[in-house]
């Protein structure tokens, strides 16, 4: 290696050390045994791993969080992915203004959404309701499942559907037995990622949920706005682990680079 | 072909989703904006610009303004001056842990903002990792103040924006060919002349698209500035956040909202102007 390599490559690890200390030293604290944020931890145990297992308003609010997330990532589909197989597979007039109308609310802030939703929400009396919740998520899923699998779709090989379709399948059932199986890898990340959306989105929740309907993201803010204590933290290692394994299935049917990259 | 012809007809259930969810509540916000707050505090159904007018001649919103354009160019700096030597590293290494490396480099995305915070509060805080380092070290006598502050917010604003800025800049690196660093070099340019005159000018429109992604990232965030800034930091996303929900003086939310993203529009198709200008 030459020895501007080297600076270039001794700088990169500098770089990963700064990115990986937030999430290495949360790591370390949620097995701390102190009562407040110190760190390094004084000692160590399971104390607040026993905490968050006996923590009823984060339960309740991760347990709402995981059903809003699964609804999210499966409506998202059932509406995202036909838009992006008409708009990978169909040729007609108007077709990159409508990609463009349906990419759009991925370049809103999420703070200019949550507003919006929660000045429509409120006197529909849907703000801190599970189908608020759900709608309000969508918003970003939904545009993020359109751009996913019109890349995914878009590179399908056209010729096994052509041979389908001379075989004499339906248009339908060309799409049912060939496109969809075919893209099943690109779906399944797609889901998950959306569930991962879902599971995370921070601000838009803040908008519209409230006392009766709170979700993780929300509650993780009021208790780290109220107080400072490792809770969290072993809360927060819960949270890398399951999106690591998410991630994982993710990197295996298609790369994350490339799914979170286009 | 009738499927091909009916393939459009696919494209219903998502239009009429994003109508419903997204474009009527943007027009609603819209609509807000011309309302008007009255004397009791309550909002009164109006075509007025008093709203605005009060709004924007605020020295407040002048100062919100200031304070996030600040601490975004600063954040948008400190991580492009991070993240650009890691997408070059990235872009240009042969390493069979390349995609794993990638997968680190974009991991803060993946990773809630707020779980990120907290990191940041173990570190910067009174008694966190800095602190205790420098006071162990016999460096300071009493805690830095790192965080609760502007200087925790730009530390934690410029780590969550890397990540995108780190993607743009790779899938921005296109031109930048191997080769013509390999002939500046035979032709006996120094590894810093190389930089200077062949790969950094390569490389400046993907730079100035990146800038402008973690411009406007950072112009929005309001998690990291909220939780960060420990009530002390005011920029325009806690005020809009603050108007809207504390507060619930939706008119003025819904103007500080159009404003701030006329601004981001502005600072987008300016970033966007020059990255087309140094692709020429």
């Amino acid at each position: 290696m030459t020895g501007a390599g080297r600076v270039l490559s001794g700088f990169a690890a500098l770089v990963y050390a700064l990115i990986l200390a937030p999430i290495i030293v949360v790591v370390m604290l949620s097995f701390s045994a102190d009562n407040f944020i110190l760190f390094p931890p004084s000692g160590y145990s399971l104390r607040w791993f026993r905490q968050l297992a006996g923590n009823g308003p984060l339960l309740a609010a991760l347990w709402l969080s995981v059903r809003i997330a699964a609804v999210v990532a499966l409506l998202s589909l059932a509406v995202g992915v036909p838009a992006a197989l008409a708009l990978a597979k169909g040729r007609f007039a108007g077709k990159d203004a409508l990609t463009g109308f349906f990419l759009a609310p991925l370049l809103l802030p999420t703070l200019i959404t949550g507003l919006a939703l929660l000045l429509f929400f409120s006197p529909l009396k849907l703000t801190a309701t599970l189908p608020g919740l759900v709608l309000g998520h969508m918003t970003v899923t939904v545009p993020f499942v359109i751009r996913m699998m019109t890349t995914a779709l878009a590179n399908l090989p056209d010729d096994i559907e052509a041979a389908a379709a001379t075989l004499g399948a339906t248009p339908w059932r060309v799409v049912r037995r060939v496109t969809l199986p075919l893209a099943m890898p690109g779906l399944i990340a797609c889901a998950c990622l959306s569930f991962l959306l879902s599971f995370d989105e921070t601000v838009i929740s803040l908008f519209i949920a409230g006392p009766r309907a709170s979700t993780l993201p929300v509650e993780m803010v009021r208790y780290v706005e109220g107080r400072t204590d490792p809770l969290i933290a072993a809360l927060s290692v819960v949270l890398i682990i399951a999106t690591l394994a998410v991630v994982l299935v993710v990197e295996r049917l298609v790369g994350v680079a490339r799914a979170v990259g286009k | 072909m009738t499927a091909s012809r009916r393939l459009p007809l696919l494209l219903i259930p998502a239009a009429l989703f994003l109508l419903v969810v997204y474009v009527w509540p943007s027009l609603g916000l819209f609509r807000n904006a011309f309302n008007e707050v009255g004397p009791t505090g309550a909002m009164v159904e109006a075509w007025s610009l008093e709203t605005w007018r009060t709004t924007l001649h605020d020295s407040f919103t002048i100062e919100l303004t200031l304070n996030s354009l600040w601490l975004s160019t600063l954040s948008t700096l400190i991580a492009l001056c991070l993240a650009y030597p890691v997408s070059l590293f990235l872009f240009r290494t042969d390493s069979r842990f390349r995609g794993l490396l990638a997968v680190v480099a974009i991991m803060p995305m993946l990773v809630s903002g707020v779980v990120r915070v907290f990191g940041w509060l173990a570190i910067l805080g009174d008694r966190g990792l800095v602190n205790t380092t420098l006071q162990s070290l016999g460096l300071i006598s009493s805690p830095l103040k790192l965080v609760f502050n502007w200087t925790g917010v730009t530390i934690g604003l410029a780590e969550s924006i890397m990540p995108y800025m780190i993607l743009a800049l790779l899938a921005g690196f296109g031109r930048l060919d191997r080769t013509l660093e390999e002939a500046a070099r035979s032709l006996g340019a120094s590894p810093f002349r190389t930089f200077r005159r062949v790969t950094l000018p390569l490389s400046l429109p993907a730079i100035a698209l990146a800038a402008g992604l973690g411009f406007v990232l950072s112009m929005s965030a309001y998690i990291t500035p909220k939780l960060l800034g420990g009530g002390r930091v005011f920029v325009l996303a806690t005020e809009i956040f603050e108007q809207a929900t504390t507060n619930t003086n939706w008119p003025v939310a819904a103007v500080l909202a159009i404003y701030t993203l006329v601004l981001l529009l502005a600072l987008l198709a300016a970033s966007n102007l020059v990255a087309r200008r140094l692709q020429r």
